[in-house]
């Protein structure tokens, strides 16, 4: 038995060419097939051992993520691998190539089982020391480990340290501790249970009754009810019915979805198999985005693998239930997001957005009902099955209910991935887990929900993430993208990058977005160069509450959102750049002037001799003076400037 | 037929269900401006003109995509819906080429016309406009991008009515266009020059080359008429300015066609004032073509016909029959053919 997909002897009856009800529990309790105490035993032992609870045995976790995999994590498994076998030592230490870990700031990282050591920043050359330390003598390697921030104590395992330590991870449970391209690891931790039990011993309502009750809402950014949302689909005339998983995330700074694609994807094709069964849909798309080429990959690994046991096809486990699963590539058009838009895009039209209603659950996929959620969702819903509604309702707040993934990204210490439950203030996040601001400095804002979000200051960081407090504070929960800023961020320059971002990728259907995402790119634009009025501030509101109230879709409904949180929050800064033609955090170029302070100034020249434009004069005798009239304030003579002497303002 | 009763601008109205908002005040008389909207083709709800406030909706909602309900209550007149739909007008216009007086569209603009009825300035939004070169590549249809404002009637027209999908939106965001695939011009696309493009543009962006500079709508009489092309009986309406036909326009209350026409139709009327037609019959006479009465051109064919047919008999004669004639003419012409000249030699130039 090398897998423990394979029969335990020859006497086991259960092949996935006869689909049985009870296949899956056979190989992970049986066999049941027939008694043989010995022949349990020897399932008992193997997973066991996958789980490295046999005495000796370890498991090195390491995170091949695609942020890890470009720190050289491919590299480092294939070594420590090599070198594992030159000691021969591969009969008890397995090297598992896993999806993130989630701490991308300290990648590549480590993780040892049985007891949890979290290594960080792992190269090529700690790799000896790893197979003598820790391997062959069980010592830690100081040098390797992480602090606890709070504590600051050094923590060896990866549950102390201060980035885990106030994590939920429902979603992310399996992330970085199986092996994705693996369905036996993943049936080995509970998997495809939750699909079992609803397809067994649940009906279609039930099912949706149960989805409804655990108060899942979709994690896409709207927060509309998932149960609801099928049952409006299972409810829809009709008796070809399709699911779309909505894998196309592309908000800047967020990557759940890849996380949770390229970590376990299995979990994906489960919660597709219960939300098929429940609304009685016979096929699937998982439309992701071509720039996810390890999340494509390991999802068809993972589809061929449940089709070759039989989880996917025709009469599922033999009840009759059928479902096949393919992926769509987007080409890379952020507004294939918006479920209308996505639909077109499989449809093989150019992805434009629709007006609904209809919706999707009337007339969807090539007119028939569809029921589209996006990743996050879909890989929710085997822990709800698997361990109820109550279990599930008991994380979150009255309203928003589980657990939410975040990218943290921006100048924070700690980039990465993080799940907490709903209702865990921005404080928590950023401070607790993501371990504060880089370098110490002075919090300014954190935009969350992508380029449809808002930019909270610092007053709101007490604020609870969930649906209803972060739209009211004109923000979103949006996918799940927490960019952070300190002082040195220009709010102005902000609002003006995420407007670019807006209406470059606005696909260009209907006017207000269109048109108006360039106008008010255009507005910033010269905020940001110092040629701004007045009166374009309230040009730029007023615009900006019309492309919200006119636009067709999401896209244009919310790529305003940025600027009305800014000039909420951060009015001053506009003003200042107006007004006095200063950017308070001195970013924007055009508004700076450099000059040399004379008391710091060594009279070296430096300055000088590296001005692009020669606007810089001084001797050994003369201290140096930059001509602000000639300036184009590159900077160069900052940079190059040993003691300090050149300021900008 | 089941009904249901609205409230528009706090007067009740009641209308078949079914019926979109837009539908409900234009039967209603109440104005709403409307510019990717068409009552033939499907509405894809994206100029964002056609806006109102529905009570209970968040956001405004556009008429043309949104169906009446029993009790709705709408705003079409407010100042929310003034605002937005200015702005939307002074989008277009600000991304617009503003050569009205040499437009051939001028007098005749949808664009113009609204943005005359909101008051749009043309520098509310100053800043970069879209820069393209004008397809001309074809005798028929002058294609200027820079005018257009991708309402996508041509783009749905050429779909749905037409069925050939030749123009399509390409590029996204501000850079968004309308054209045939790979940004090609019309002549090297699959495009039949049929026209129905020119027909649905509501602004300058599709015009009708032979008629630029001819005149202007006003000027203009339309004359009713039936196109002489073949026997479909399709009708339109002759464009006359001071008696003479400039071009042709389609009219949606065409009985036969609506507002569809082929290449011949729409573009083909040029030969009537054309100084190489034919109007009269010529006989050739010593080597030279000679005007002669239609008595002596038909006595002409009459004798050749019969000196051929009693030298060679009836089968050594055939005729070929045009399209261009009413399906009576061309009974006749097949019964002449078989009752006088006495063969079945008889062809017809849309047979194949």
């Amino acid at each position: 038995m090398k897998s423990l997909l394979d029969a335990c002897c020859e006497r086991c009856t259960h092949t996935p060419e006869k689909p049985c009800q009870d296949y899956l529990f056979c190989r992970t309790e049986g066999p049941i097939c027939h008694d043989d105490s010995s022949c349990q035993e020897k399932r008992k032992q193997f997973i066991e051992q996958k789980r490295a609870k046999t005495s000796g045995s370890k498991r090195i976790l390491i995170c091949a993520g695609t942020g890890c995999a470009s720190l050289g994590a491919v590299s480092i498994v294939q070594a420590l691998s090599d070198e594992l076998e030159k000691h021969g030592l591969t009969d008890r230490v397995e090297v598992v190539p896993t999806g993130c870990h989630g701490f991308c700031e300290q990648g590549p990282t480590f993780i040892i089982e049985p007891e949890g050591t979290l290594y960080v920043k792992v190269s090529l050359e700690d790799i000896p020391e790893i197979i003598n330390e820790e391997i062959l003598n069980g010592k830690r390697i100081e040098r390797l480990l992480t602090v606890n921030s709070t504590t600051l104590q050094t923590t060896t395992q990866f549950n102390t340290n201060s980035f885990f330590e106030k994590q939920e991870r429902v979603v992310l449970k399996n992330c970085g501790f199986i092996d994705p391209k693996s369905i036996e690891d993943y049936i080995i931790n509970d998997g495809y249970k939750g699909f079992v039990k609803a397809v067994q011993n649940l009906s279609s309502d039930e099912v949706i009754e149960e989805v409804k009750k655990s108060g899942l809402r979709g994690r896409g950014g709207a927060g509309f009810s998932t149960g609801l949302k099928w049952s409006f689909c299972r409810q829809a005339p009709g008796d070809k019915k399709y699911i779309i998983c909505n894998a196309d995330e592309g908000d800047p700074g967020a990557f759940m979805d890849r996380g949770v694609l390229e970590g376990d994807p299995h979990s994906v094709i489960e919660g597709m198999l219960i939300g098929a069964y429940a609304i009685g849909a016979d096929e699937g798309y998982v439309y992701c985005r071509a720039e996810y080429p390890l999340a494509i990959q390991h999802l068809e690994v993972a589809i061929a693998q449940a089709e070759k046991i039989g989880l996917l096809g025709d009469n599922i486990l033999n009840t009759g239930f059928n479902f096949r699963l393919e992926i769509r590539q987007g080409a890379g058009a952020f507004v294939c997001g918006e479920e209308t838009a996505l639909m077109a895009s499989i449809e093989g039209k150019r992805g434009m957005p629709r007006v609904r209603p209809p919706f999707p659950a009337q007339s969807g996929l090539w007119g028939k009902p569809t029921n589209i959620n996006n990743v996050e969702t879909w890989s929710n819903l085997p822990h709800i099955l698997r361990n109820g509604a109550d279990w599930y309702g008991s994380f979150g707040t009255e309203k928003s209910k589980g657990t939410k993934i975040f990218a943290l990204t921006g100048q924070v210490n700690n980039t990465g991935l993080v799940e907490v439950p709903m209702g865990t203030t921005l404080r928590e996040i950023i401070f607790d887990i993501g371990g504060g601001i880089i370098n110490n400095r002075k919090f300014k804002a954190v935009q969350i929900g992508g380029p449809s979000g808002g930019c909270l200051p610092e007053e709101l960081l007490d604020l609870q993430v969930d649906y209803e407090t972060l739209t009211k504070a004109g923000a979103m929960v949006g996918s799940g993208g927490l960019v952070i800023m300190d002082e040195s961020t220009c709010m102005v320059d902000i609002a003006r990058f995420f407007l670019n971002f807006s209406q470059s990728e606005s696909c260009g259907k209907c006017t207000p977005c269109r048109e108006g995402n360039k106008r008010m790119w255009e507005i910033l634009d010269r905020i940001v160069k110092g040629q701004g009025e007045m009166e374009d501030l309230e040009r730029l509101e007023s615009l900006a509450m019309v492309v919200k109230d006119t636009s067709l879709c999401g896209l244009g409904q919310n790529s305003p959102n940025p600027i009305l949180s800014s000039l909420k929050y951060f009015r001053g800064e506009f003003e200042a750049h107006i007004k006095d033609k200063k950017c308070p955090a001195h970013v924007c170029t055009a508004l700076l002037t450099y000059f040399i302070e004379v008391d710091k100034c060594k009279k070296c020249g430096l300055c000088a001799k590296n001005c692009p434009v020669n606007c810089i004069s001084g001797d050994k005798n003369n201290p140096y003076v930059i001509d602000s009239s000639k300036c184009i304030n590159c900077g160069t003579c900052q940079d190059k400037c040993k003691f300090g002497a050149v300021i900008k303002q | 037929m089941s009904t249901v009763t609205l409230n528009i601008d706090d007067r009740k109205v009641t209308i078949p269900a079914g019926t979109t908002v837009l539908e409900a005040c234009r039967m209603n008389n109440i104005p709403i401006p409307t510019l990717c909207h068409d009552p033939e083709l499907t509405n894809s709800g994206s100029c964002r003109l056609c806006v109102v406030e529905v009570e209970g909706m968040r956001s405004l909602s556009p008429s043309c995509v949104t169906v009446a309900t029993q009790g709705m209550q709408v705003k079409t007149n407010t100042r929310r819906v003034k605002e937005a739909r200015k702005t939307v007008l002074e989008l277009l216009v600000a991304n617009h080429p503003l050569d009205c007086m040499t437009c051939q569209k001028m007098g005749d603009c949808s664009l113009a016309q609204y943005a005359y009825e909101y008051g749009v300035k043309d520098d509310v939004y100053p800043g970069e406009r879209r820069n393209v070169c004008l397809d001309d590549s074809n005798p028929f249809i002058v294609r200027d991008s820079n005018k257009c404002i991708l309402c996508g009637k041509c783009v749905r027209v050429c779909e749905e009515v037409q069925g050939r999908s030749v123009l399509d939106f390409y590029q996204r965001g501000f850079e968004s266009l309308v054209g045939p695939a790979f940004g090609s011009d019309l002549s090297q696309s699959d495009c039949v020059l049929c026209g129905s493009c020119v027909s649905v543009c509501p602004v300058g962006a599709l015009t009708e080359k032979q008629m630029i500079g001819k005149g202007r709508p006003w000027e203009i009489k339309k004359v009713q008429t039936t196109c002489p092309f073949c026997g479909t009986g399709c009708s339109f309406d002759l464009n006359v300015k001071a008696g003479e036909v400039i071009g042709v326009t389609s009219n949606p209350e065409a009985p036969v066609n609506g507002r569809a026409l082929c290449v011949k139709g729409r573009f083909g009327t040029d030969f009537i004032h054309s100084p190489n037609r034919l109007t009269a019959p010529l006989v050739k006479k010593d080597g030279e073509f000679v005007e002669v009465e239609w008595d002596e051109a038909l006595d002409l064919v009459a004798s050749k016909l019969r000196a051929i047919k009693s030298e060679y008999g009836a089968d050594s004669i055939a005729a070929l029959s045009s399209a261009h004639c009413t399906n009576e003419e061309n009974y006749l012409m097949q019964k002449f053919m078989r009752a006088v000249i006495g063969t079945n030699n008889i062809d017809h130039c849309a047979r194949t």
